[in-house]
């Protein structure tokens, strides 16, 4: 049996990115863009300036009611319950085996109301772990999940000037924290003219910055405001491709490379993203059983231009002990970075290896993650 | 300014300018902007020999790796020193200082080169 794929989902701001000039590419069922101009321009105006991204493909869900916090220390690996109003949560979904459906950030929006924002290729997949969770006897008190994506933009504003900027839109008002008080991971309220602002400080590209939801109607708008605010301080449009190559420098996972279904967090690093003595949770089980030589998730280094790519093999001597998943020129470091999943015994930091880039063995490191950080 | 009309096309998105039997190749506008930003170059050395159609180097962006294929037959007479020091001349200027290679033609050329107005409509 065929069936004809559903056409690639357009971004509420895809009109903006067309006159902006951007290519474009498939991401997760969507057509966002890949870049405007150029990618390392892009990626170095997030590192010395800002860069403003479309991210509205990414999945919202909000979770409600006087079983919520419950319900997602039980659907997810951390204990959300004990974050106060105003912060937010990396977490993970797992499924029944340990494996990983999903990377999330979790925002609390009240005591009894949370959202959640995932990847946009498992936007169903979440929606079914938590269906799946909520159909489970345990949830008397009340509870609901809705899947509220269609109903925000939802915009990145990065880099060292991010907050000068965010400060200096027209139209924009903070009601909640003010940005000078607010701490990363957390969240704070404002409008945007009539309409509701809910202003994060998290991103994907180990800069400081902000994540912006706005309702789809004013999102042209606020995108239009933002660049034009933003104009004489360096600020850019950026698309994907500058956003991967970030991420990558701040050893962040992108879901189906360092992440999946056959990925249990602790190989990935993300061990202390699971609260493990939690009582029960999805996952728990499944974790308990897992192999003890599993290959682990490792930072390589090496010289020259050739970079590793997803999918190269990574050798020990003669041997084979991993794979990359991630692996890019670092535009930031000016050397070949890449994240490979590698046998525990090459995986100590300093070990020498060796990566096959198409039939050329080319001499990696391995470091401590993430390759690029921030100066505090 | 290159005249891009005097140019033949490959569908490999590759370029080629012909004069006598050296052939000057490089890669396409449409294919630099496909790749993004050209960070490594890797192209055949001086006084080898290419096929036409075989892969004879590598063109990589931050995003991806391309193949180069050699776009006719013959012998490699020259390589754009400039190019491999300064990879972003392939996306800067791919019809002037971002050419990769010069070929001494060996032979006759390939029947299936596109004049510009045919390789316009395969990117169209």
């Amino acid at each position: 049996m065929t069936e004809t794929p559903a056409p690639p989902r357009t971004s509420p701001l895809h009109d903006r990115h067309e006159a902006l000039g951007a290519s474009f590419t498939d991401f997760g069922g969507w057509n966002m863009p890949v870049r405007y101009t150029s990618d390392l321009a892009e990626h170095r105006a997030v590192r010395e300036a800002a860069g403003l991204f479309d991210i509205s493909h990414m999945a919202e869900f909000r979770v409600e009611g006087e079983a919520a916090a419950a319900f997602l220390d039980y659907v997810l690996a951390g204990r959300l319950s004990i974050m106060k109003v105003g912060k937010a949560k990396y977490s993970l979904v797992l499924a029944a085996s340990g494996g990983i459906v999903d990377d999330v950030i979790v925002y609390r929006t009240a005591d009894d109301s949370f959202l959640v924002i995932s990847n946009a290729g498992n936007r169903d997949a979440v929606a079914a772990a938590f269906e799946t969770a909520r159909a489970t006897d345990a949830w008397t008190a009340a509870l609901t999940v809705e899947d509220v994506t269609d109903h925000y933009a939802l915009i990145a504003l990065q880099g060292p000037e991010a907050r000068g900027i965010l400060s200096s839109i027209p139209g924009v008002e903070i009601t909640g924290t003010a940005l000078d008080e607010l701490g990363y991971y957390a969240w704070t309220e404002g409008a945007f003219g009539d309409a509701p602002l809910f202003v994060a400080r998290t991103g994907y590209t180990g800069e400081d910055g902000y994540e912006l939801l706005i309702p789809v109607a004013q999102a042209a708008a606020l995108w239009d405001a933002a660049l034009a605010a933003g104009a004489d301080r360096g600020l850019v449009p950026c698309g994907l491709a500058a956003r991967d190559t970030l991420r990558l420098e701040a050893g962040m996972p992108l879901y189906g490379h360092e992440l999946s279904r056959d990925i249990v967090p602790a190989q990935a690093g993300l061990g202390r993203v699971v609260a493990v003595d939690k009582e029960t949770f999805v996952g728990k089980d499944g974790l308990s059983s897992g192999p003890a030589d599993a290959p682990v998730l490792v930072g390589l280094v090496s010289e020259g231009r050739r970079a590793g790519r997803a999918g190269y093999a990574v050798l020990h001597g003669d041997d084979t002990v991993g794979e990359i998943t991630s692996g890019a020129l670092s535009p930031t470091l000016g050397h070949p970075v890449a994240m490979a999943f590698v046998a525990p015994a090459a995986s100590d930091i300093g070990t020498e290896l060796t990566i096959d880039v198409r039939g050329t063995r080319i001499p990696a490191t391995v470091i401590a993650l993430p390759f690029y950080r921030r100066n505090a | 300014m290159t005249d891009l009309t005097a140019l033949s096309y490959t569908s490999e998105h590759e370029w080629i300018a012909l004069e006598g039997d050296i052939a000057t190749v490089g890669i396409t506008d449409f294919a630099a902007d496909k790749l993004g930003d050209v960070v490594f170059v890797e192209l055949p050395g001086a006084d080898s020999a290419v096929s036409a159609g075989d892969v004879c180097g590598e063109i990589e962006s931050t995003k991806s790796v391309g193949e180069l294929y050699a776009p006719i037959t013959g012998t490699v007479v020259e390589v754009n020193d400039a190019v491999v020091d300064d990879p972003s001349l392939v996306n800067a200027e791919p019809f002037a200082g971002g050419w990769l290679i010069k070929i001494r033609v060996e032979g006759e050329l390939p029947g299936d080169l596109l004049d510009r107005a045919a390789y316009e409509d395969l990117t169209a």
